[in-house]
């Protein structure tokens, strides 16, 4: 003490000129300095920012078109003898019959002109094989239209769907120049125009062989000379590509020449004519040769009137073939189509058709599983907050307690999963793949979450609240129950809802207790099969249909709103009732 | 003494202003108190008479709130802390194994330095005593006993068109007088205040002096106090505590005029402390 102040005493105040170069120096310095750090501080928030807005709008724009279904406005006989051959609309006669094939006949009234098996096939395949079903539930629940015409709308397949929003080939118009005589011959067609009627799509067919030549001489110099001539398979590759690039080279070095378009390298060049469409199968200058995929007129031999349509995607190269984008575009025309939401997708289960799966079985999946999670860690964690807080006696073991659940907290979710396989499904024998064991895992995986949370809580309800209690005469346990406790709820309730969200979230322990089955029953109690919506997703994910992609990314931008709609009521609480003393 | 002989005249206690020490409420004998190895109070013996107001003085650290806190067992809630030595409460021993806590207190009422008000209404904070003993059969009885302890407390002139409001939406002064009203509405023989004015303004404190005052009619109160003309202006008897041990007792005129120790004297003469 008496050292500072004879130190102080002898040289005085420290004298500091505010403008010399030396503070100003050093001013600057430190000024650099937190420039630097605020840099730094914006930037990583700013590159945080972008991520999330890139994952979400990835997400958004990928899912959005699930929650949207098209569907043709169909017109059904609901022929009687068909569906109810007795006529005694026996409701299990009515349930039983096959509604799923008028809606195939209404579907070929609308293409006559279809009479191939296998065309037939694939007209039928444009609806959903779900389709029937809406029929079903249609009649049974007014069964007096049986005998009458109806006009429903019928969900269409996948392919037909994505084909609708876009999702398949670009479609390109443009109108034909010239008249072009019609020689049609059965399912062939010949058009025979002046010199140029076919110069454009015979251009752009050339041009095609041109970059197909480039693109395979790229490929043939990727294979090594050396390592082919050692390898007789890669030896015969190299001279199939060396023969390719040289014929693609011919050709499209006489623009004169004629073409034959192949379906696995060629974008579909059709056209237009007399109420039909044609697809080309041959295009020379001033004629073309084709199929005939919808048909025209029986007696036209010559129009004045018709359009070059290019599906710029080969057909090999797409689920949905020339002829089914056909009959979707005449069913458009004709303005049969509809788009409308997909309530499907929140009233369904899951399905192997991605037009007909939903989330309502993962949905309940979750709601059963995590009613289970809180029921077991809601009352067991606080239990055991408050015991631990309040009535435990502060030795080593209950330090080594404190310890351990800290841990617990950090220990990865799989191995809760493990042991909800050894103790609840080989040890207690309950029920594989249902709620109450994927409950019963996740609440040992938030119990820590929720004993932490509400000691945190518990902390925070200052002691004189609970001397007050004891000072007008309450027990301790009367004390803890009638105002530490109340006090601490909202952050109970906070931890709570965190840990339920985390909760909400997790897959890895649910796939060891086999929550990832195919189950397309909505489950109606906790010991049904089940699988919750995170799983869900990841089942999803794994599957080649494209449809399945936008519905892996609507699922997960349910499941983000569920989570967010929880944290937000988290903060909510908090900032309700924070500090009301 | 002057003062003394008014006092004489108005208080039915009037052996305690008149300097004596007449029928004890609280004895204690040989108190000490150790939290773990701290040896925090030693030997304290003093009777506080009924009836009267007991002001503890003495510097920080002495032992006057571990004193008060024996008085209604509040210590048994810190674990390292361990008691012994006898207290009695009209000759009956508090600590006795066979006593509960919760008994004790609702005799012994407590005031503490903070004003502590339960986050509840008003009403719910004077009630919840009185309803935790089952003091009142029915609303109208509880509804008068709130009213009755607000009133002795001073408070219900200002709080009676609030009753449903919360007791931490009142001023400091305010909350301190509900805390007072909260304590005695369990009716309770002694009231214990640990520094009940410190976080209060001087008007405010005014108030809860003249409360204490009004208050000695029918409760026994001991009161830590670091002002001492507080301690003149409200107590009849004083206890001087420094570092652990009870230095001096007496008559609060006797203490402030002609104390009996070399430190008491130095301490109310602001030498130390
Ligand atoms: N909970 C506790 N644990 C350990 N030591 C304590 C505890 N409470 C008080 N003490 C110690 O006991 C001694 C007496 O404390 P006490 O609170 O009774 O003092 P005080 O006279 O009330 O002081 P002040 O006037 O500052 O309130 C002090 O030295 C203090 O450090
Ligand atoms: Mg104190």
């Amino acid at each position: 003490m008496t050292d500072a102040v004879l130190t102080f005493a002898q040289t005085g105040p420290r004298k500091v000129d505010f403008f010399s170069e030396e503070a100003m120096a050093r001013v600057q310095k430190r000024y650099r300095a937190e420039a630097r750090f605020k840099a730094y501080g914006l930037g990583a928030v700013v590159l945080a920012g972008i991520f999330v807005v890139i994952l979400l709008a990835d997400i958004v724009s990928k899912g959005l078109p699930a929650f949207f279904e098209h569907r043709i406005a169909l017109t059904v006989t609901l022929d009687a003898a068909k569906i109810d051959p007795e006529g005694k609309r026996d409701i299990e006669v009515l349930r039983a019959a096959d509604y799923q094939r008028l809606i195939y006949d209404g579907l070929r009234e609308e293409f006559p002109g279809v009479s191939d098996r296998r065309d037939r096939r694939k007209l039928e395949g444009l609806v959903s094989t779900g389709s029937g079903n809406d029929l079903r539930t249609l009649v049974l629940r007014n069964p007096s239209i049986i005998g009458q015409k109806t006009t429903l709308p019928v969900l269409l397949s996948d392919d037909a769907d994505l084909y609708l929003k876009g999702i398949g080939t670009r479609v390109e118009r443009a109108v034909g120049k010239g008249t072009l005589d019609i020689k049609q011959q059965g399912k062939t067609v010949e058009l025979v125009g002046s010199a140029g009627a076919f110069a454009a799509p015979l251009a752009d067919v050339k041009a095609r062989l041109k970059r197909l030549a480039s693109a395979t001489e790229f490929e043939l110099q990727g294979l090594s000379a050396a390592q082919a001539t050692a390898n007789a398979a890669l030896e015969a590759r190299r001279e199939d590509l060396t023969a390719r690039v040289k014929d693609f080279r011919q050709r499209s070095g006489d623009p004169a020449s004629a073409e034959t378009l192949d379906p696995a390298t060629m974008p579909s060049e059709l056209v237009e004519i007399a109420g039909g469409l044609v697809r080309l199968t041959e295009i020379a200058p001033g004629r073309a040769a084709g199929v005939v995929l919808l048909p025209l007129a029986a007696d036209a031999t010559r129009s004045d009137s018709w359009h070059r349509t290019t599906y710029t995607t080969p057909e090999s190269n797409r689920r949905i073939t020339d002829i089914e984008i056909a009959w979707l575009e005449s069913l458009r025309g004709r303005k049969l189509t509809e788009k409308g939401f997909a309530w499907r997708f929140f009233t369904n289960g899951d399905s192997r058709e991605p037009e007909l799966a939903g989330i309502r079985g993962a949905l309940i999946g979750s709601a059963l599983t995590l009613a289970v999670t809180l029921l077991f860690c809601l009352p067991i964690g606080v239990g055991a907050a408050v015991y631990l807080e309040e009535f435990a006696p502060k030795n080593r073991l209950t330090d080594i307690l404190e310890v351990n659940i800290n841990n617990l907290a950090a220990v990865p979710s799989i191995v809760f999963g493990l042991l909800g396989l050894a103790m609840f499904l080989n040890f207690f024998g309950l029920p594989r793949s249902a709620p109450l064991v994927g409950g019963l895992v996740l609440a040992l995986l938030v119990l820590p979450t929720i004993i932490i949370a509400s000691r945190a809580a518990l902390k925070a309800v200052p002691p004189s609240i609970k001397e007050a209690a004891l000072g007008v005469g309450a027990s301790h346990q009367q004390a803890i129950f009638h105002h530490v406790l109340p006090l601490a709820m909202p952050g109970i309730m906070t931890g709570t809802i965190i840990g339920m969200a985390h909760a909400l979230g997790e897959t890895a322990p649910l796939l060891m207790i086999g929550m990832v089955a195919f189950i397309v029953d909505i489950p109606q109690a906790i010991s049904d099969p089940a699988t919750v919506l995170p799983v869900q997703i990841y089942l999803w994910s794994d599957l080649p249909e494209v449809a399945f992609q936008a519905k892996t990314a609507a699922a997960i931008m349910v499941l983000l709103a569920f989570l967010f709609v929880m944290n937000g009521a988290a903060i909510l609480l908090r900032r309700r009732f924070e500090q009301r003393w | 003494m002057n003062s003394a002989s008014i006092l004489t005249a108005e208080a039915p206690n009037a052996a305690a202003s008149a300097g004596l020490a007449p029928e004890p409420k609280v004895v204690a004998r040989n108190v000490d108190v150790h939290y773990g190895e701290k040896h925090a109070l030693k030997a304290v013996s003093v009777d506080i008479p009924a009836r009267a107001v007991t002001a503890f003085i003495g510097p920080s650290g002495c032992g006057k709130s571990t004193f008060l806190r024996c008085i209604n067992r509040m210590n048994d809630t810190i674990s390292t802390c361990r008691v012994t030595g006898e207290i009695t409460i009209d000759g009956q021993d508090i600590y006795d194994p066979r006593l509960d806590v919760v008994l004790l207190r609702a005799r012994v009422g407590m005031v503490f330095q903070k004003p502590n008000p339960f986050p509840k209404t008003i009403y719910e904070n004077v009630a919840y005593g009185p309803r935790l003993h089952g003091l009142a059969s029915g609303k109208a009885e509880l509804d008068e006993i709130v009213e009755r302890s607000l009133r002795r407390a001073s408070l219900w002139e200002e709080a009676k068109d609030r009753l449903g409001e919360s007791g931490t939406g009142l001023s400091g002064g305010q909350q301190q007088r509900l805390c007072i009203a909260r304590a005695i509405a369990v009716s309770p023989e002694v009231i214990l205040m640990d520094e009940p004015c410190s976080a209060l303004d001087p008007i405010a404190t005014a108030k809860i002096e003249e409360l204490i005052d009004e208050l000695r009619t029918n409760f026994t109160i001991v009161i830590v106090t670091h002002s001492m003309q507080q301690a003149a202006r409200v107590s009849q008897r004083t206890a001087f505590f420094h570092l652990g041990t009870l230095v001096e007792e007496g008559a609060t005129d006797q203490i402030f005029t002609n104390p009996r120790d070399r430190r008491t004297q130095d301490y109310i003469t602001g030498r130390f402390g």
